[in-house]
């Protein structure tokens, strides 16, 4: 399996993701957006009573550019874990699209970009809101959609290298109950990172979930953060390295 | 390369394919001519679907030499796939998707133009009598009916060569002999058939010619009749288990 990557056919992968997506694209972006939501009006409201200020904002405008990264993460993460497995070992699609010139490696792709879209729908959503919301302070905040589309592919990627390992759905609880939530607890989502013990504040900055918060947050409210470049790079190459890893395992598991 | 008879468009010569230390196919040889009806057929765990899976590709050979269209599919499976339709054995039709979208959707992966998929869609859907049920989704459809929407998605891009892996596999009488009628008629329009089936009845009366795989090797090859009169057996079915035991299989 020598071949390369031709983005034509990635994107006809990615196309049919879309398509079926568009008939139930509602429920979709309703499901998304539920959880964020319900953090967001419980902790942003009923917390932010309580804390008036953190880092000198408002608790609301703390909280609001950190749950949309979270709400990437976890849109990103379901559809190239669950999602993806159930298109590979239940419906075969993997299966019957490469058996097209489509190859495995582009079937591949095409689902790890169709989950970062996925993602970037839902916050693209609460983007909005926020912005409605009147909580974005600075058009710097526009920066943030390029840290936002990495963020997407870097969770659609890790997602997709969880479900290389995957024998069965059991699996993912795993990834997810013992991966994805205590990164969303601990990156900074709900409280800066500097009230915890130094030692744990440097094992945050391993989360890739932390850098993509603490860089959005500062742009909201029109800030370069310190550590901004290194952190874009860490996110980066984590990116490239997880995107180019999973590809390799799928192959290897769909081509024996 | 021109299609004429006698042109060999597939050809194995001491194909392998090893898993671990299991060998699921063992060193054989075999070709097929263009225009041609072969049937591959062995009990379960044979080697047959393995070798299937060599052809498009989804399986690397371990050792010998496959050649298809005279290319080899570890360096040219995109140019082999172009000019080849699979109707798999597990039903990997899309769910999320309806009967005419599941067309539209492979002619897409095939490169059709808008106008072509509008024209194919409209011939196939007549062709396998699926025409009423276009807008419906898959667990719509009778087995039947999904059968043949896989043979018929596998013939969206006009394939030269046509691989089903047991196509009538629980179907009722009646829908299998609209599967052999259709079969017959693609036969004569020139497009080669590579089948696999347990349903011996089914590979007497298609099949021009037939290998006979048991344990990954090649046991008997022929024309179905004259190796039903070589071995002086009633049918195919006889000879097939002279040949493989009667003993089970899984």
């Amino acid at each position: 399996m020598t071949e390369s990557i031709s983005w034509k056919y990635a994107f006809k992968v990615w196309y049919r993701d879309f398509l079926v997506w568009t008939r139930y694209w509602w429920t979709s972006l309703f499901g998304a957006l539920g959880e964020p939501v319900l953090y967001f009006v419980g902790f942003g409201y009923g917390l932010g009573a309580l804390i008036k200020e953190v880092e000198g904002v408002p608790y609301l405008e703390f909280l609001a550019p950190a749950l949309i990264c979270s709400a990437i993460m976890h849109s990103a993460s379901f559809e190239t874990t669950y999602s993806s497995y159930t298109r590979m070992e239940i419906q075969k699609t993997f299966h019957s699209i490469a058996m097209t010139p489509v190859s495995v490696r582009e079937v591949v792709v095409g689902e790890i970009l169709w989950g970062a879209t996925k993602s970037l729908l839902s916050g693209g959503v609460m983007f909005a809101a926020i912005a409605i919301m009147g909580l974005v302070h600075s058009p710097m905040a526009l920066f943030a959609i390029p840290v936002l589309i990495i963020t997407a592919l870097l969770f659609s990627s890790l997602g997709m290298l969880m479900t290389s390992f995957a024998r069965d759905y059991d699996f993912f609880t795993y990834y997810i109950t013992l991966g994805l939530e205590p990164m969303f607890i601990f990156s900074g989502t709900f409280f800066p990172t500097h009230s915890l013990p130094p030692l744990v504040q440097r094992l945050t900055w391993l989360l890739p979930l932390s850098h993509p918060i603490s860089i959005t947050r500062g742009l909201f409210s029109g800030k370069i953060v310190e550590g901004f470049w290194i952190s874009l790079l860490w996110i980066s190459v984590l990116t490239i390295a997880i995107f180019r890893w999973s590809i390799r395992r799928m192959e290897n598991r769909l081509v024996v | 390369m021109s299609l004429t008879e006698k042109t060999k468009i597939i050809e194995a010569k001491n194909l392998v394919k090893k898993y671990g230390e299991l060998t699921a196919v063992d060193g054989i040889s075999f070709h097929v001519n263009a225009g041609e009806f072969f049937g591959f057929l062995g009990p379960n765990g044979a080697g047959k679907t393995t070798t299937m899976k060599m052809i498009y590709g989804f399986s690397p050979v371990s050792q010998g030499e496959l050649k298809i269209f005279g290319m080899s599919p570890q360096d040219d499976l995109r140019n082999i796939k172009r000019k080849i339709g699979v109707a798999p054995q597990d039903m990997s039709l899309d769910p999320d998707l309806t009967v005419i979208q599941n067309l539209q959707i492979f002619a897409r992966y095939f490169d059709l133009t808008k106008e072509q998929t509008e024209k194919k869609c409209e011939e196939l859907l007549n062709f396998f009598h699926l025409k009423e049920k276009a807008t419906q989704p898959i667990d719509h459809l009778s087995g039947g009916m999904k059968r043949r929407l896989l043979v018929a998605r596998a013939l969206i891009n006009d394939p030269e060569i046509l691989i089903l892996d047991e196509p009538t596999t629980g179907l009722d009488p009646q829908s299998r002999r609209v599967m052999w009628e259709r079969l017959d008629d693609l036969k004569k329009k020139g497009v080669t058939i590579l089948l696999t089936t347990h349903y011996m009845d089914e590979a007497e009366e298609l099949c021009d010619r037939i290998v006979v795989i048991d344990y990954g090797k090649i046991i008997e090859e022929g024309n179905p009749k004259q190796l039903i009169q070589k071995h002086g057996v009633k049918n195919l079915e006889d000879l097939f288990l002279k040949l493989t035991g009667k003993g089970l299989r899984d």
